[in-house]
């Protein structure tokens, strides 16, 4: 009987101290939370795998970036293989709804569903990769590729003995074409004489269509491509048939040691991180962002170590203008396929006119597809 | 054009065409025992990351096709239990198949994202590869190329010349009758299905080892379902696939030299080719009645169980 009591007794005493403690538990909690911010909740929306070696791998890339450099004051999490229309405003929404303050939508098809979720979630900032809309708490981001591409084509230009070079390229749509030009103006710096032979694979994604455009190139006199398509068969062609390739996207050394020039990659990370820290510190503003070789965003890294010195030396002159500014890859004077000067001297293409790009510059083999 | 472009332009058709040739005859050895299998494309991908892990994990790429070959069978095993064995409505599992199969290869996969390897070697005989024009038309492919050829001939004297042949085309034709003279109906339509499972996995591995060395997801980009739009193109007769996975391969590989010569034809219309064209052919036989009793086994599709 007094047994059972003590038993008792102590199973009370124990739930009073767990009960205390708890207490005790919470409240320092609490004043810890009042002491430090709560964490920045930032969520990230994929249209594909993290691991896909491209797209989305830059992406998550630079997630973990700005995990790194905020630590704990961020807390970022992403949701990946979100297809475009009404899957992604349920997951955009229910991201905002968990509490996240900063959405960053990496897709271009994201694009009705962010404006949707932004107006029901004013306070949420909501960041569109490469579209075009914006709102009050919706902002838009772009990486400049043909800064990119302008180098690739400085390196490429100085390697071919063909003068010929070859561009696997998807849609004709501005992106991919601006793409081309930059490629041809770029090798045309180092080369006048250089021609670029484009294929159009109407496809983003198709590694076996992508091979095969690219041994076309290589068969009608190509010994230096390009692409502008997601896998990297063209870097593995060229490899195979002893010509040079371009990274694109992310470093294909893997599948080309020997044939990649350089890999052109686009590094979200800096960008990530000030968009984060604007939010918190309540300075961000809704915008359009460009960013390119000058902010980092845009990089050409892993050149080739046989790259001779001449070569070389006008890659680093140019990369070295983009990164100051003193030099941008639509500026005049340009020619376009039929001669006429498109781009007087001293002048430069700005924003708007490079996002409707659609003519091809002169050094560009064949006609545009309409 | 000079002799080096048509025998570059030869070459790619032929690496386009040969995964089409392996999907295509085993999906019509499928056929023809009356079994509509719509799950190449599934089957395909799965063959293709079995090929590609196993080849990459023992450097061995015969034991890589021989992975894929029977992943592919397990794929077709799957089906056959449902269709032959449950009368499930073969449309539907087929499409499941595929669905599965896309899913199941991306989550097997996501390891062997992005690595390389080393790809099937082209072959160089002593003498014949050198030989101008000729060698490098005839005897610079890789092995799976002959091998397609081989198993061509081998399925084409399989159907026209054997028994077993004979026995298959029957059980496509009329199960009933086949059951009722005593011919084991369900165990034909099962070796059928697993050879066309067996063939799919190995196209599949073509695809991530000699094609594209690589894995990444949905690698096939829908070849599965050209080679199933193939067979019907062929009306069911072997020397017609082979034709036909040429065809269809060069056609690709035309539009882009077109592009690289200035010509233009839209690569839509192009991708659309081969399933128009197989729309046309279906059209051409149903009013070809004769055609259609040579060519389409009759059972096709249907379900048939020896106790019902």
């Amino acid at each position: 009987m007094s047994g059972l009591h003590t038993l008792r007794r102590l199973t009370r005493l124990r739930s009073t101290l767990t009960a205390a403690l708890f207490a005790g538990f919470s409240a320092f909690a609490y004043a810890a939370g009042a002491q430090a911010a709560e964490p920045l909740k930032v969520a990230f929306v994929y249209i594909g795998p993290v691991n896909d070696a491209g797209w989305n791998a830059a992406h998550e890339k630079g997630r973990m970036e700005l995990q790194a450099a905020l630590g704990d004051q961020v807390k970022t999490s992403y949701v990946e293989n979100v297809s475009e229309g009404a899957d992604a405003e349920r997951v955009i929404r229910q991201l905002a709804a968990d509490g996240n303050k900063l959405i960053f939508a990496t897709s271009f098809g994201y694009m009705q569903a962010a404006l949707k979720v932004a107006r029901m979630f004013p306070k949420t900032v909501f960041m569109h990769a490469t579209g075009y809309k914006t709102a009050k708490n919706l902002g838009v981001y772009e990486a400049s590729t043909y800064e990119g591409a302008y180098l690739m084509g400085v390196l490429a230009g100085g390697m071919t003995k063909s003068n010929t070079l070859g561009y696997v390229a998807s849609f004709p749509i501005p992106e991919v074409i601006r793409n081309v030009d930059a490629f041809t103006l770029g090798a045309q710096s180092v080369n006048p004489k250089i021609k670029t032979k484009v294929i159009w694979v109407n496809t983003w994604y198709d590694p076996g269509k992508e091979r095969q455009a690219a041994e076309t190139l290589i068969a009608q006199g190509a010994d230096a491509l390009c692409q502008n398509t997601d896998s990297p068969a063209t870097a593995q062609v060229a490899e195979q048939k002893g010509v040079y390739a371009c990274g694109w996207d992310s470093d294909m050394k893997k599948f080309a040691p020997k044939a990649q020039l350089a890999a052109s990659v686009v590094d979200w990370g800096p960008f990530y991180i000030k968009t984060a820290k604007d939010v918190m510190a309540g300075t961000w503003k809704s915008g359009d962002t460009q960013w390119g070789v000058a902010e980092g965003m845009v990089k050409v890294e892993s050149l080739l170590p046989t790259i001779p010195a001449t070569t070389r030396k006008a890659f680093d002159a140019k990369e070295q203008a983009l990164h100051d500014g003193s030099f941008q890859v639509f500026q005049g004077p340009i020619k376009d396929q039929s001669g006429a000067v498109k781009v007087t001297a001293g002048s430069a293409l700005d924003e708007t006119q490079l996002r409707s790009l659609n003519w091809y510059v002169d050094g560009v083999d064949g006609a545009l597809p309409k | 054009m000079s002799v080096e472009t048509l025998i570059a332009m030869l070459a790619s058709t032929t690496a386009a065409a040969t995964p089409l040739i392996f999907a295509a005859l085993g999906e019509l050895v499928t056929e023809r025992a009356g079994v509509l299998n719509l799950g190449v494309e599934g089957t395909m991908l799965v063959g293709a990351i079995a090929g590609f892990a196993v080849g990459l994990t023992t450097g061995s790429l015969t034991l890589g096709y021989l992975a894929a070959a029977l992943a592919g069978v397990l794929m077709a095993l799957i089906f056959a239990v449902l269709t032959l064995q449950l009368q499930t409505n073969q449309v539907a599992t087929g499409l499941a198949l595929t669905l599965f199969g896309v899913g199941l290869s991306a989550f097997l996969g996501k390891s062997f994202a992005g690595q390389p390897i080393a790809g099937l070697p082209h072959l160089s005989i002593p003498l014949l590869s050198d030989i101008p024009v000729l060698g490098p038309l005839l005897f610079r492919f890789d092995i799976l190329v002959y091998a397609s050829i081989a198993l061509y001939v081998a399925v084409q004297w399989f159907l026209s010349r054997t028994r077993g042949g004979l026995l298959l085309r029957a059980v496509g034709e009329s199960p009933a009758v086949a059951h009722a003279i005593g011919h084991p109906v369900q165990r034909v339509r099962y070796a059928a299905v697993l050879f066309g499972g067996a063939c799919s996995g190995i196209a599949g591995a073509y695809l991530s080892t000699a094609l594209t060395p690589m894995w990444v997801e949905g690698l096939s980009a829908g070849r599965g379902w050209i080679a199933l739009a193939l067979v019907v193109f062929a009306t069911w007769k072997p020397l017609r696939v082979l034709a036909g996975a040429y065809l269809f391969g060069g056609v690709t590989v035309l539009q882009l030299y077109a592009q690289g010569f200035g010509l233009h034809v839209p690569s839509e219309f192009l991708s659309m080719l081969p399933y128009a064209a197989t729309v046309v052919v279906l059209v051409l036989i149903c009013r070809d009645r004769q055609t259609i009793l040579l060519n389409q086994p009759a059972s096709l599709g249907k379900p048939f169980h020896p106790e019902l």
